[in-house]
């Protein structure tokens, strides 16, 4: 097979040069806009598998430029690095052909592509940092381009949740800032290594080293909603049905989650993380937020809000397997990066399709869909249940782990939480559930008993949930998500 | 070196001559300033070119050479903001071609391309003198012209704006030569090599306080800033990209090089200058906060960036000056550009929609897109989000004041960053609301060749952050700080 040292470069510009060329389409030229949008999503599919390959095959791509003295621009395809490409570039192609049927006749089409476009490909250049800095550069960029986003609507409330959004993540990201200077000025270098940078520094200067610790993991927290910097993200969901699967489930959230990752792995390294007593903070405070996410997700009648809470408490499993400094934890919060986006994003879709077929937006309302829209909620169901755990389902396989790391790690409340946290999962599911498919429909007046919605809305939803069926059921197979996070795993922790 | 000899005098002597020719043909002035700024950018891309392969240029005028003569320099600061100057003054003066063709506007078409190549003029000498006293003769020139460009569209309240630019001017201008006076008296000479060399007596520092009072007073340090909100506000807005892009400019480059070639003064002094820049970046984000109008509030932020210049320039104390003065350097260029952009786009969004007041950007059915995209552009450059040249700016500024433990600068900086955030979203909420419309919103409206040019400064703004390293690294030819050259 031919060698391409760019191929990182041209997954990014696939979803880079593709924006440009949205925002200029004038907005009737529909047909035009959804060939390049989806052509553009099934090339990085491809370019992203060839990659993968690569990089299994031990093939290493480092691309890097200077920008200050020392200080390099610098992109690079490690295994964790695909782990989230694949993850961006699957549910790209699947969130488009939503996004296309969810806004066929909506205003503001060009822009609107133009955006989430230039936002998968911020997802990207996050997932390629070669260093801090360059993670820097695409997290703003990552804010910028999810803001018109937010805002689609364009109406007051949309407005002040996407300055409620800025303010949170720009503060965020003045901080990152703060921190990328911090490291700069500490450890004289920026780059994401295996095994950390600051093991001399933090031997000289433990405090120094600390503080850097909590400026890093309070800027990353905010885009990954850990208490108390989540306010955010239930107030954002004003934004569409596809923007706030995307964010939920690959964009914002998971940038901070994965941020979180490289500080704790490369940065820091697990063992000087360790060592300067930071893991076990960072454990409890994600413990926390599991838990006071789930207790707020059962106040929510808004089906969006009790799912942006839900995913607050989700989230915060990857951070909660980052820090228990066990590879087994590990591999179960990498996995959980992967499970929880192919389960979130069906919700949000589903949840979309909802408002979209028969108009229901609350949970109070769902009596009966179930009978009205069979294949959307049984795509719910399924991504419902995986998210409470159940076998063999993915939300299982990461818990499964997770649990099994507590208990290498000798932190036996892990066990007590996890079942805590999916009992209340389940407190908070399985009403919806059993609303949908037990309870007759209130005799509402103008919904329809079956509503159509084009294929565009219906297929992606039941997708995603094949997905989470397969990447639970077939866990051990190559190339799953799990066997690769295996893959990373052995990366970060043998160094 | 006749080569290098020419290309330094075309740059202040071509402006010049085609300043007195659109002034003698007002018809086909908008040719002739073209014409003279094409070739004065190839002058200075000739001169680039020069320094960049054989360091500093030094060309004694009239072959006497200093302390008796007039000697010219280019180094590379010199050569970045000349630049500076030629690269945002082409864009501008090409968008000025759409924005003056109003049939109402004769007279401004008039008078604009002679103003406007004086202004050249004047900047261009201020970037290659070599004393101190050619240094206050050019910045006379450019005050004549920058007034001239505020009051060009002859309102009420750009005539009171140019009037009361006037007074601070001639006040600064004053307090400048008053201290190259005292200069003289104590040291017999005006040129940089002989300041160099100079004890710093007491007198001699009250004369450096002197004109660096006029020199703040030039750029709107604040508390001195009171004249440039509405003087840059109420211009139209080639001039006010022009005033706020370039001619602020030239007298910060001036305190560039007084803390170069001058012994500075203490380093309680520069502190003080540091707070007088925090200062305006808290008041200048406060009033962009409460300002009505969009032009205003560009303006207001013209006076906080002005104040982070002044807070890069002191960031690590008088020690820290050797470095220091390249953090100032980026954030001058990035200002540069990404504000001539912006007020060029403020102009277009005021031409398109009809007014520009905030509140109700958002009740017009048109969106002159492409103008609004440029705004946010250039704002992502002044926020100072990466990748831009504002980015890098406050990167080496932040850097700096960090690694010395000067830790109120960085806090300051982010005040002052987390103010601007606040107040240009303001903007965007205009730009993005569409509840409030009655009309159905076209796609597309408002989009003209008009744009090109502000585009182009926006993108520059953004770009040139990720070249930041040759642009230091040209700083630095010919400019060893502190070091006799």
């Amino acid at each position: 097979m031919m060698d391409a040292p760019l191929l990182p470069l041209f997954i990014l510009l696939t979803s880079l040069l593709a924006s440009p060329v949205l925002f200029a389409l004038p907005e009737r030229a529909a047909r035009l806009r959804t060939a390049i949008n989806l052509g553009m999503a099934a090339l990085k599919v491809m370019l992203v598998a060839w990659l993968s390959l690569k990089v299994a095959q031990g093939v290493i791509y480092d691309l890097r430029f200077e920008v200050l003295p020392g200080l390099e621009f610098k992109l690079q395809a490690d295994p964790l690095a695909i782990l989230f490409i694949a993850l961006s570039a699957v549910l790209w192609l699947i969130t488009t052909v939503y996004s296309v049927g969810y806004l066929e006749h909506g205003p503001h089409r060009a822009r609107f592509f133009g955006f989430f476009s230039l936002c998968v490909a911020a997802t990207v250049g996050i997932a390629m940092s070669g260093n801090l800095f360059t993670f820097l550069l695409f997290y703003e960029l990552l804010t910028l381009a999810t803001y018109p986003l937010v805002i689609h609507c364009g109406n007051a409330e949309a407005l002040r949740a996407g300055r409620t959004y800025l303010i949170y993540t720009l503060a965020g990201g003045l901080v990152l800032l703060l921190g990328t200077l911090g490291l700069w000025v500490l450890a004289g270098t920026t780059d994401f290594v295996p095994g950390g940078v600051l093991t001399d520094a933090a031997a000289q200067n433990p405090l120094a080293a600390q503080l850097l610790f909590v400026v890093l993991i309070g800027a990353l927290g905010v885009k990954a909603a850990l208490f108390p910097l989540h306010a955010w993200l239930p107030i954002a969901m004003v934004a569409p049905a596809p923007v706030s699967a995307l964010l939920h489930a690959v964009a914002v959230v998971k940038a901070g989650a994965f941020g979180i990752m490289r500080v704790v792995y490369e940065v820091f390294g697990i063992e000087t993380a360790q060592a300067l007593g930071m893991t076990a903070p960072l454990a409890a405070l994600a413990g926390v937020t599991i838990i006071y996410g789930s207790l707020k997700a059962i106040t929510q009648d808004d089906i969006k809000k009790r799912l942006a809470y839900s995913t607050v408490s989700q989230v915060s499993y990857i951070t909660l397997g980052v820090a228990l400094a066990s590879p087994i934890a590990a591999v179960g919060a990498l996995a959980h990066l992967i499970h929880q986006g192919l389960m979130k994003i069906t919700m949000f879709m589903a949840a979309g399709n909802l408002a979209e077929g028969l108009g229901v937006k609350k949970v109070s309302q769902m009596d009966g869909v179930g009978r009205a829209m069979p294949g959307t909620m049984l795509a719910f169901s399924l991504a419902a249940l995986g998210m409470i755990g159940l076998p063999p389902l993915a939300g299982f396989v990461s818990k499964w782990y997770l649990a099994q790391g507590g208990l290498e790690a000798g932190q036996g409340w892990v066990i007590a939480l996890l079942l805590g946290s999916s009992l209340l999962n389940a407190v908070y599911f399985l009403p919806m559930l059993h609303r949908a498919w037990f309870r007759d429909g209130a005799a509402d007046a103008g919904a329809p008993a079956r509503p159509r919605i084009g294929w565009m809305l219906a297929a992606p939803p039941v997708t995603t949930a094949v997905l989470v069926l397969v990447a639970g059921g077939f866990a051990n197979a190559p190339f799953s998500p799990l066997e690769w996070t295996r893959f990373i795993v052995d990366i970060e922790y043998l160094e | 070196m006749s080569v290098d000899i020419s290309a330094m005098m075309l740059a202040i002597f071509l402006p010049l001559f085609g300043a007195i020719a659109a002034f003698l043909l007002p018809r086909a002035a908008a040719l002739i300033g073209l014409v003279a700024l094409a070739l004065t950018t190839g002058a200075v891309i000739w001169l680039a070119r020069e320094v960049w392969q054989s360091g500093a240029v030094i060309l004694p005028l009239g072959g006497w050479g200093a302390p008796l003569g007039i000697d010219l320099r280019a180094d590379g600061l010199s050569v970045a903001m000349l630049a500076l100057t030629s690269a945002v003054g082409l864009l501008v003066s090409v968008s000025a071609l759409d924005a003056l063709k109003g049939a109402g506007q004769s007279r401004q078409r008039q008078y604009f391309w002679p103003l406007w190549l004086l202004l050249l003029t004047g900047i261009n000498g201020v970037y290659l003198s070599t004393d101190i006293f050619n240094l206050y003769v050019m910045i006379e020139v450019i005050a004549l012209a920058a007034v001239g460009l505020t009051v060009l569209s002859g309102t009420r309240a750009a005539v009171q704006a140019g009037l009361e630019y006037m007074y601070a001017s001639i006040l600064g201008a004053l307090l400048f030569l008053m201290g190259v006076g005292f200069v003289y008296l104590q040291l017999g000479r005006l040129d940089f090599a002989g300041l160099m060399d100079a004890e710093p007596t007491g007198a001699l520092i009250a004369a450096v306080a002197l004109m660096f009072v006029g020199l703040a007073l030039k750029t709107a340090l604040f508390p001195l800033h009171f004249w440039l909100p509405a003087a840059h506000a109420n211009a139209t807005a080639p001039a006010s990209a022009l005033l706020s892009g370039l001619v602020v400019k030239a007298a910060l480059y001036i305190v560039l090089r007084l803390a170069q070639y001058m012994p500075f003064p203490s380093e309680a002094l520069l502190t003080l200058v540091g707070m007088m820049g925090a200062g305006a970046v808290i008041w200048g984000g406060i009033q962009a906060l409460r300002a009505e109008r969009l032009k205003l509030l560009v303006a207001w932020s013209t006076v906080a960036q002005i104040g982070l210049i002044f807070v890069a320039f002191a960031r690590a104390g008088e020690l820290g000056l050797t470095e220091s003065w390249k953090a100032a350097a980026l954030l001058i260029l990035a200002h540069g550009v990404a504000k001539a952009a912006m007020f060029l786009a403020a102009g277009r969004i005021k031409d398109e929609i009809g007014h520009d007041v905030i509140r109700d950007l958002d009740r017009s059915p048109i969106r002159p897109t492409l103008a609004q995209f440029t705004f946010a552009l250039a704002a992502i450059s002044l926020i100072g989000l990466p990748p831009s040249l504002g980015f890098i700016g406050k990167w080496a500024l932040m850097e700096g004041a960090m690694a010395s433990g000067y830790w109120h600068w960085v806090v300051v900086t982010m005040v002052g960053t987390l103010m601007s955030v606040a107040y240009f979203s303001r903007v965007f909420a205009g730009f993005l609301r569409f509840d409030r419309v009655r009309a159905p919103v076209g796609e597309h409206q408002g989009w003209a060749l008009a744009d090109a040019a502000p585009l182009t400064l926006a993108f520059a703004a953004i770009g040139l952050g990720l070249m930041a390293a040759p642009i230091l690294s040209f700083l630095e030819i010919g400019y060893p700080f502190g070091v006799a050259p």
